[in-house]
C-alpha cells in the first residue's frame, strides 16, 4: 500500500480513455463498478468536449457480483455496438473488474461481432495512466495496421519521385497538454519543408486511419509517453523509422527540422535560415537580463520536463538546480538530462518528496505541473506550468501550443509573467512606505475615495535589480540549507539587524533570513546584528 | 441492460405516480465523493480511502481543483504486493495510519472509507478499524464505512459515514428530557439559521448529526427525536432507531413550503401553538416568499428533466413545481426510499413522471425527445448536452450549495434560473 494525497497520474483505464475519446468511430467497452464514469467529467469539463467520451460502462454493483457480470459486460458491449455502430471496439477492466477475472477480451470474441474487437489487459495494481494510453494505443495500431504488414524483411518501396514525403504524428492524445495546438504547429512546420502528413494519431484518426499508417515513409513521435511503443513496432513491421528530438524549445524545434529534413531527404536550410523567433530575440532584449542565472527546478512527464530544462538553460539563461518526472518509465531519459545540469534526478509519484526538495532547493522559479503549482504557491514561489495532470486552465481557448517557433514563444511568455508579477509585488513592496503608495493609500489620481490600487510602471523594474543584487551573496548558495526546522538554536535578532533584514527584497528575504540565522548558529552566535548580517552575506558570496 | 418496468409510487391510494425503473449504465458517482463535503464538516475528522489509484483519482478529479492546503482525506492504494499476498494488507494498513497520524497530530476521528477493491478482496476494515481505535485511543478514534461504488451511489456515501457513527454516540439517560436531532451534513449557516429558528418556537435540547467536531456528540435514547435534513439517509436513520430515537416524518426543507412543513413537524411534536409557530416564522417566511417570486417570472412554464443523482432530486422538483410553476417533464432519482419520502411524494404533481435506477443512454433519448427547457444533469453530461443545444444545470452544485432553509429558498431557485438567463443573455 502506498499513502497517496495526489495523483500526477490516474489508473492506465483512464489512459485507454485519452486514447479512445482522442479518436474518432472507436469504442470503448470498460467493465467498471458503478461510480467509473467519474472519469467521464476529465474530459467534458477540463477539456470541454463537446462530445461524450465513447465510453460505455458495465457499472455494475455488488448485487450483480452475487449473479453474473460477464453477462452484464456481454449484454454492454452488444448494445454498444448496435447503438455506436463503431468501425472497431476496445475492451477491457477497471481495477475492480480486474479482480473478478471476467475476461472482457474472450467474452466479446463470443460475441461475433462484425468489427474488429482489440482486448487491452492494463494491470491496474501496477501501472499508471500513461501506461495505459501507450499500451492501447500500441494494441490498436498492432491490431488495425497490422493486417497491412509486409512480409518481414521486405524493404520500403521507393518513393515515386516527385512525390513529396510523407509522414504519421504520433501521441497527441485527449487531454494531452496543447497536444491540440501542438498538432496544428507541426502540421504548419511540416508543410513549409514539403513533408505531407499520412495520419496524425491517436487524435482525430479513426480505424481505417490507423490501418493505413504503414503507407508514410516516416514516423514523428510527438509524445514519446504515448506514441513510442507503438513507433517501434512500426520500426519493426513497415522499416518506418521515427524521429527521436521532440521540437519544444528553439534549439530542439532546429534539431528537430534538421532530423525530419534528413529522414524525409529534404533539405532543411531554406526553412531554418527563413525563421526569425520571437523567442529568442525576447531572451536577447536587455529587458531580460534580470532572468539571468535564475534557479529553476523543473518537474513534470519526462518528455517536458527534458525540454523544458534545455530552454531553461540555453534560452532562458537560467540556471537548473533540480529536474524530475513522475514518468517512471523514462527514469532513464531524465537521469540523462540531469547529468547536463549537475544535478541528480528526482524520480518520484509522491507530491510530498517533491514538495520537500522545492523547500531544500529554494529556486526562484518552478517549472512543473498543478501539483507544483499549488507547492510553489504555498512557498511563495513563482510558478509556470509545462505539463500534464492537466487542469481547465491548460485548454485555453487561444491557440497556445508548447511545440514549434510559436510554441517556444508561448512559453517565453507563459515563463516570464510569473516573474514579472514578482518583481512588481517587490515594488510594491519597496514604495509601501511612500506617501502615495502605502497599504491604506488611496490612488492619487483617483481622489480620496477609491481603494489603493497596486500597480508599478515597468521602467521601475532595473531598480528592483539593484536591491535584489546587494543581497545575492547571501542568496545565492552553492551549500543548500534545509527547511527552517534545521536550526536547533536560532539566534535573536537585534531590532536594527531586523530592520536591515527587511531591505531586503521580499522574495529573497526569507531565504536571506534562514541563511544568516544558520551562520549565527554555526558561530554559537545568540544575536544577529546588522554586522552578522553583512558577515553571512560575505562568507556566502560567491 | 434495457429492461424497463413500470411501478407506482405514493404513500395512499389517492397519489399513483408512475416509475420508470431502469437497469444499465448508471452516470452517478460512487459514495467515495460523500469526503468532499463531509471532510469539511466535520472539520478535525481525517477520511482514509483504502483503495485502487482510481479512488484517489476520483476524488481529486471531484474536488475539482486541487485545494491548496494539506486535505484532511488520502488514499492507501493497495498495490500488486497487497494482492499476490506478498505484503499482508492488515499490517501495511497499520503502517500507513501510522505514518498518517504521525503527520498529522490534529486529527481526532480517522474514517477508514472501504472501495470496491477492498469489499472484492473481502478487506475487513472493521476489524482494522477496532484494532486501531484500540491502539490510538484516547486519542484518536477509528471508525469505517464503505463508499465503494458496489454498495453506494453518491450521497449514499454520507448515510454510510453517519451510520458508522451512530454506535458511538453517547446514550442518554432513561428520563432524559425529550431533545431534537437533526439529521444530515447542512452547511453551518443554514445550521445556525435553524438554530435561532428553533430557539423562537421553544424547541430543544437541539442538536445537529454530523457533528462540527469529532467530540461533539449528540446522545440518543428513547426520547430523541430525530428529523432528517437530507432525503438520502436510511441507514442512518435505521441505526438510530435502533437506539431508540423516533424519526419526525416531514417532507425535506427545501423552498419556503418545505421548510414551513419541515419546521411544523417539529412544532408538533412540541405542542407548539400555531400562533406561537406563525410568529416565530412569519418573517423569515415573508422575505422567502418575496425573494422566490421574483424568479417565478423566469422559471414559470419552464419544462425541466431531473438525471438522477443525489436522491435530492424528488423534494426539488417538489420545489420546483409547488413554488414556481414548473413543468416536470421526467424526475430522475438514483433510488427511491418511499417511506422517508412519502410526504414528498404526497405533494407532486398528479401523473409526474419519476424514474429510478437509470439506463443512461435511453435516459438521454428521452431527454432528446421531449427537449425541455432546462436539464439537470451531472458534470459528465453538461457540456455535450449544451452543445446540442439544450440548457443545463450541474446537479452537483445542488449538493454542495448551502440551499435548505427560508433564506436560501430564492438562492435554489435563482440556481435553476441561471442557466436560463444566461442563455437568454449570450443568445441576445
Amino acid at each position: 500500500m502506498q499513502l497517496t494525497v495526489w495523483t500526477y497520474e490516474g489508473p492506465p483505464h483512464v489512459g485507454a480513455m485519452r486514447v479512445a475519446t482522442a479518436m474518432e468511430g472507436l469504442h470503448y467497452v470498460l467493465h467498471a463498478p458503478q461510480g467509473d464514469t467519474y472519469a467521464d467529467l476529465l474530459f467534458t469539463m477540463i477539456e470541454r468536449n463537446a462530445k461524450r467520451p465513447p465510453v460505455t460502462y458495465t457499472t455494475f454493483q455488488a448485487r450483480d457480483l452475487g449473479s453474473d457480470t460477464a453477462e452484464l459486460f456481454k449484454t454492454a458491449a452488444r448494445d454498444a455496438y448496435l447503438r455506436f455502430k463503431p468501425q472497431a471496439m476496445i475492451v477491457g477492466a477497471s481495477c475492480t473488474a480486474e479482480l473478478i477475472q471476467d475476461d472482457p477480451g474472450g467474452l466479446s470474441k463470443a460475441l461475433n461481432l462484425p468489427i474488429p474487437v482489440i482486448p487491452l489487459e492494463l494491470p491496474s495494481y501496477q501501472r499508471k495512466e500513461n501506461y495505459g494510453a501507450s499500451e492501447t494505443f500500441y494494441q490498436i495500431v498492432r491490431a488495425l495496421a497490422g493486417p497491412t504488414a509486409p512480409v518481414l524483411g521486405t524493404p520500403r518501396p521507393v518513393r515515386v519521385s516527385g512525390q513529396r514525403p510523407r509522414c504519421n504524428l504520433l501521441g497527441p492524445t485527449a487531454l494531452g497538454f496543447r497536444h491540440r495546438d501542438d498538432v496544428v504547429e507541426i502540421t504548419k512546420l511540416l508543410n513549409e519543408l514539403g513533408i505531407d502528413i499520412n495520419v496524425v494519431a491517436p487524435m482525430g484518426a479513426t480505424p481505417a486511419d490507423i490501418a493505413r499508417l504503414g503507407e508514410a515513409d516516416f514516423n514523428v513521435v510527438m509524445y514519446p509517453e504515448t506514441a513510442s511503443q507503438a513507433a517501434q513496432w512500426l520500426t519493426r513491421t513497415f522499416g518506418q523509422p521515427a524521429t527521436k528530438i521532440v521540437p519544444i524549445g528553439v534549439g530542439a524545434t532546429h534539431d528537430f527540422i534538421n532530423e525530419v529534413a534528413k529522414l524525409a531527404g529534404v533539405d532543411a536550410a531554406p526553412l531554418l535560415n527563413n525563421t526569425t523567433s520571437r523567442a529568442k530575440w525576447y531572451a536577447k532584449s536587455v529587458d531580460s537580463t534580470y532572468l539571468t542565472s535564475k534557479r529553476v527546478f523543473v518537474f513534470g512527464d519526462a518528455t517536458h520536463a527534458v525540454a523544458a530544462a534545455r530552454i531553461a538553460k540555453e534560452e532562458m539563461g537560467f540556471t537548473v538546480v533540480g529536474i524530475g518526472t513522475y514518468s517512471r518509465e523514462f527514469a532513464r531519459e531524465v537521469r540523462e538530462a540531469a547529468k547536463i545540469y549537475g544535478v541528480e534526478a528526482l524520480i518520484t509519484d509522491d507530491y510530498l518528496e517533491v514538495e520537500a526538495k522545492v523547500a531544500e532547493l529554494q529556486p526562484e522559479l518552478v517549472l512543473g505541473t498543478q501539483m507544483e503549482r499549488h507547492i510553489a504557491k504555498r512557498f511563495g514561489v513563482p510558478c509556470a506550468v509545462i505539463s500534464a495532470p492537466v487542469h481547465v486552465q491548460d485548454f485555453p481557448a487561444r491557440y497556445s501550443p508548447q511545440m514549434g517557433f510559436e510554441g517556444a514563444s508561448v512559453l517565453f511568455d507563459t515563463w516570464v509573467h510569473p516573474l514579472m508579477m514578482g518583481l512588481e509585488e517587490h515594488l510594491i513592496g519597496m514604495f509601501r512606505g511612500d506617501n502615495e503608495f502605502h497599504a491604506d493609500a488611496a490612488p492619487s489620481h483617483l481622489g480620496a475615495a477609491h481603494k489603493p490600487l497596486q500597480n508599478v510602471v515597468s521602467p521601475l523594474v532595473a531598480a528592483a535589480q539593484i536591491g535584489a543584487s546587494v543581497f545575492e551573496p547571501i542568496l545565492g548558495l552553492t551549500s543548500v540549507s534545509t527547511p527552517s526546522s534545521a536550526a536547533a538554536t536560532i539566534a535573536g535578532w537585534a531590532l536594527e539587524a531586523e530592520k536591515e533584514l527587511n531591505k531586503i527584497p521580499f522574495f529573497v528575504r526569507g531565504k536571506a533570513r534562514r541563511n544568516t540565522e544558520r551562520f549565527a548558529s554555526e558561530r554559537g552566535m545568540s544575536l544577529i546584528t546588522v554586522e552578522t548580517l553583512y558577515d553571512a552575506k560575505a562568507h556566502f558570496s560567491r | 441492460m434495457s429492461s424497463a418496468a413500470l411501478a407506482t409510487a405514493g404513500g395512499s391510494d389517492t397519489t399513483v405516480i408512475p416509475i420508470i425503473r431502469e437497469r444499465g449504465q448508471r452516470e452517478v458517482f460512487c459514495g467515495l465523493t460523500g469526503i468532499i463535503w463531509l471532510h469539511r464538516k466535520i472539520q478535525d475528522a481525517f477520511f482514509l480511502v483504502v483503495g485502487s489509484r482510481t479512488c484517489a483519482h476520483l476524488i481529486q478529479s471531484a474536488a475539482g481543483v486541487m485545494i491548496f492546503a494539506e486535505p484532511r482525506f488520502a488514499t492507501a492504494i493497495i498495490d500488486e504486493r497487497d494482492l499476490a499476498g506478498l505484503a499482508d494488507c492488515n499490517e501495511e494498513l497499520d503502517r500507513i495510519v501510522n505514518q498518517l497520524l504521525t503527520r498529522r497530530p490534529d486529527i481526532r476521528l480517522l474514517f477508514l472509507v472501504g472501495s470496491c477493491p477492498s469489499e472484492v478482496i473481502k478487506l475487513d476494515l472493521s476489524r482494522a478499524s477496532s484494532r486501531l481505535s484500540k491502539k490510538f485511543s484516547p486519542n484518536v478514534r477509528v471508525l469505517n464505512y464503505s463508499g465503494s461504488g458496489i454498495e453506494t451511489t453518491f450521497t449514499q456515501g454520507e448515510d454510510a459515514c453517519l451510520a458508522s457513527m451512530v454506535p458511538d454516540l453517547p446514550a442518554a439517560p432513561a428520563d432524559a428530557e425529550t431533545s431534537l436531532m437533526v439529521v444530515g451534513s447542512l452547511a453551518d449557516v443554514v445550521e445556525d439559521q435553524f438554530i435561532r429558528l428553533f430557539a423562537a418556537l421553544n424547541i430543544g435540547p437541539v442538536r445537529f448529526f454530523p457533528p462540527r467536531h469529532a467530540a461533539d456528540l449528540a446522545p440518543v435514547g428513547k426520547n430523541t427525536r430525530y428529523i432528517l435534513a437530507q432525503p438520502f439517509l436510511a441507514d442512518t436513520a435505521r441505526a438510530l432507531e435502533e437506539r431508540g430515537a423516533t424519526r419526525i416524518d416531514a417532507p425535506f426543507p427545501l423552498g419556503v413550503e418545505g421548510t414551513t412543513l419541515w419546521l411544523k413537524a417539529v412544532a408538533d411534536v412540541w405542542g407548539v401553538s400555531s400562533g406561537t409557530f406563525d410568529a416565530a416564522t412569519a418573517t423569515a417566511r415573508e422575505r422567502a416568499t418575496r425573494a422566490v417570486a421574483r424568479y417565478r417570472e423566469e422559471l414559470s412554464g419552464k419544462r425541466v428533466f431531473f438525471f438522477p443523482d443525489s436522491q435530492l432530486e424528488i423534494p426539488l422538483a417538489r420545489f420546483l413545481a409547488r413554488e414556481l410553476d414548473v413543468e416536470l417533464v421526467e424526475v430522475g432519482t438514483p433510488f427511491l426510499h418511499k417511506q422517508h419520502l412519502a410526504r414528498e411524494l404526497e405533494l407532486m404533481p398528479k401523473g409526474v413522471q419519476l424514474s429510478e435506477g437509470q439506463h443512461v443512454e435511453n435516459q438521454l433519448d428521452r431527454c432528446r425527445a421531449a427537449k425541455p427547457d432546462l436539464v439537470v444533469c451531472g458534470l459528465g453530461l453538461a457540456n455535450p448536452l449544451e452543445a446540442e443545444g439544450m440548457t443545463t444545470k450541474w446537479s452537483i452544485e445542488l449538493v454542495f450549495t448551502p440551499i435548505q432553509g427560508y433564506d436560501q429558498a430564492a438562492d435554489l431557485a435563482e440556481l435553476f434560473a441561471r442557466p436560463l438567463v444566461r442563455r437568454m443573455r449570450l443568445v441576445a
